[in-house]
């Protein structure tokens, strides 16, 4: 299983706690964990990336075993760690705004 | 004495505030003198507005907005107690083309939230919601799915919009009771435009309106309407709160003529009209162009009972001194008990009520986040 922690607003608007578990077919990228992410959460459409290019939010970043992966293809293999449940993906708020 | 009584007691009114950090529902009996609130719902995001069903009181819809996750739709079928996420697509039809951007070059238009959402007056299912970029998107699911009216973009005055300081924005939906394919809405800054084809297509209203910041003063669109209103009694006559000037409109839109008449100011965002008596109005003046709080430091809601030109300030009960808070042009409401109740949020986070149509003013509640918009249900 795959595990994604989300900022605390998409939480509430998901209705989950700080992780979600998620299975994922076929290899670990940021496009498939986000389409297993969004088919289990639909309210999460649109609010991670844009419902029409697929692009990642500009307010939003993904994290990974201490690297942000978020100027990485969404196709690239996510690390190992992350395919294996060992580490979780984050979804992160841009600390910004008042 | 006896029967109004027993009517103000099965009566109330449910005010749905949205703020800079979520939104706020204020009841109350027909008295409208304690006040519950519920809130915040949606802690931290922006809500632009919220607004009931006519048909179905119960039945409310909210527009949810950040920077960071973007554009939600709330739904909720028991007044507000409970919400459901419903559908957050608003994809414009075809190619969406330019409109201006500030400096007068061409910008792609992209979609940014929705400002204003008007229920159907007939139908719970059916909402319509003004966006930024400018557009009308329509939903007959309950807010599911959107289709944008695209008519209206598409008239083809669309790329000479320009926005203004607060974005370029569809902000006001006015739908006609009395005729269900008629509709009103108004942009900044373009203006004000018509469909009489339920939102097939759609003409530029803004004949008689003259605005010193665009090249042609009278040009047929360019126009920075703040909000316009109307009785639903009188569907042809409308009330325009523009950048500057207070206008009426008393054929629908086709001509305008300026009634600001002896306002302090002519500036102001919004504008509303008695729930009973169709030639009162009320404004805010602000000071402008950038000040945009009160004059004087007082605040004060300008009435007029002769439909403009011949105004009179109401002052009970609101600050008249060191008061630097502006009213946002979402941020009135009306209620239709016997004795009119008027509404005002400001950027402070006070709501102002007034039970007899603005004689007397009192905070209903003091410390919201900065107030986006106000609206009142009047429940039976």
């Amino acid at each position: 299983m795959i595990r994604v922690v989300l900022p605390a607003h998409l939480r509430t608007l998901a209705r989950v706690g700080a992780e979600v578990q998620l299975e994922v077919k076929g290899q670990v990228t940021q496009r498939s964990v986000l389409d297993a992410l969004e088919s289990a959460y639909p309210m999460l459409r649109g609010a991670v990336r844009d419902h029409s290019t697929q692009k990642r939010r500009p307010f939003v970043r993904f994290f990974a075993c201490e690297q942000d992966l978020s100027h990485d293809s969404p196709d690239a293999p996510l690390p190992d760690a992350v395919a294996s449940g060992t580490e979780p993906f984050l979804v992160i708020g841009a600390i910004a705004g008042g | 004495m006896e029967r109004n009584d027993k009517i103000i007691d099965m009566s109330g009114v449910r005010v749905l505030a949205g703020t800079r950090k979520g939104a706020f529902i204020l009841t109350s009996d027909g008295k409208r003198e304690k006040w519950d609130i519920s809130g915040p719902h949606f802690a931290g995001w922006e809500i632009y507005h919220v607004k009931g069903s006519p048909a179905d009181p119960d039945r409310l819809y909210a527009s949810q907005s950040s920077g960071w996750f973007g554009q939600q739709i709330q739904r909720s079928n028991d007044g507000g107690k409970t919400w459901e996420p419903v559908g957050n697509k608003f994809e414009y039809e075809g190619v969406p083309g330019t409109h201006q951007w500030y400096d007068g070059t061409p910008h792609p238009w992209e979609f940014k939230r929705a400002w204003h959402l008007e229920p159907s007056l007939t139908d719970p299912e059916t909402v319509y919601a003004g966006v930024e970029d400018a557009a009308l998107f329509h939903s007959a699911d309950g807010g599911k799915t959107w289709q944008e009216l695209s008519g209206l973009r598409g008239h083809g005055s669309g790329p000479h919009w320009q926005p203004g300081a607060g974005g370029m924005c569809l902000h006001t939906i006015l739908l006609d009771a009395q005729d269900p394919q008629r509709m009103f809405i108004a942009i900044s800054a373009a203006g004000a435009f018509r469909t009489n084809d339920a939102g097939k297509t759609w003409q530029p209203i803004n004949r008689g309106l003259h605005s010193q910041y665009i090249p042609d003063q009278s040009a047929e669109v360019g126009h920075c309407v703040h909000r316009i209103a109307m009785h639903r009694s009188r569907p042809d006559v409308l009330f325009m709160q523009k950048h500057w000037d207070v206008m009426r409109s008393d054929d629908g839109g086709d001509s305008w003529h300026e009634v600001s008449g002896n306002l302090p100011t002519d500036f102001g965002f919004p504008i509303d009209v008695h729930a009973h008596e169709p030639n009162t109005i009320y404004v805010v003046p602000i000071k402008s162009d950038s000040e945009h709080y009160p004059p004087e430091g007082k605040l004060r809601v300008y009435r007029s009972r002769t439909g403009g030109n011949e105004w009179e300030p109401l002052t009970k009960g609101l600050p008249q001194s060191d008061c630097y808070v502006n009213v946002l042009r979402d941020s009135m409401a009306i209620d239709s008990l016997d004795s009119c109740g008027v509404y005002f949020g400001t950027t402070g986070g006070q709501i102002y009520a007034s039970a007899d149509s603005g004689d007397n003013w009192t905070p209903i509640v003091r410390d919201l986040p900065a107030v986006l918009s106000v609206e009142v249900q009047t429940l039976q």
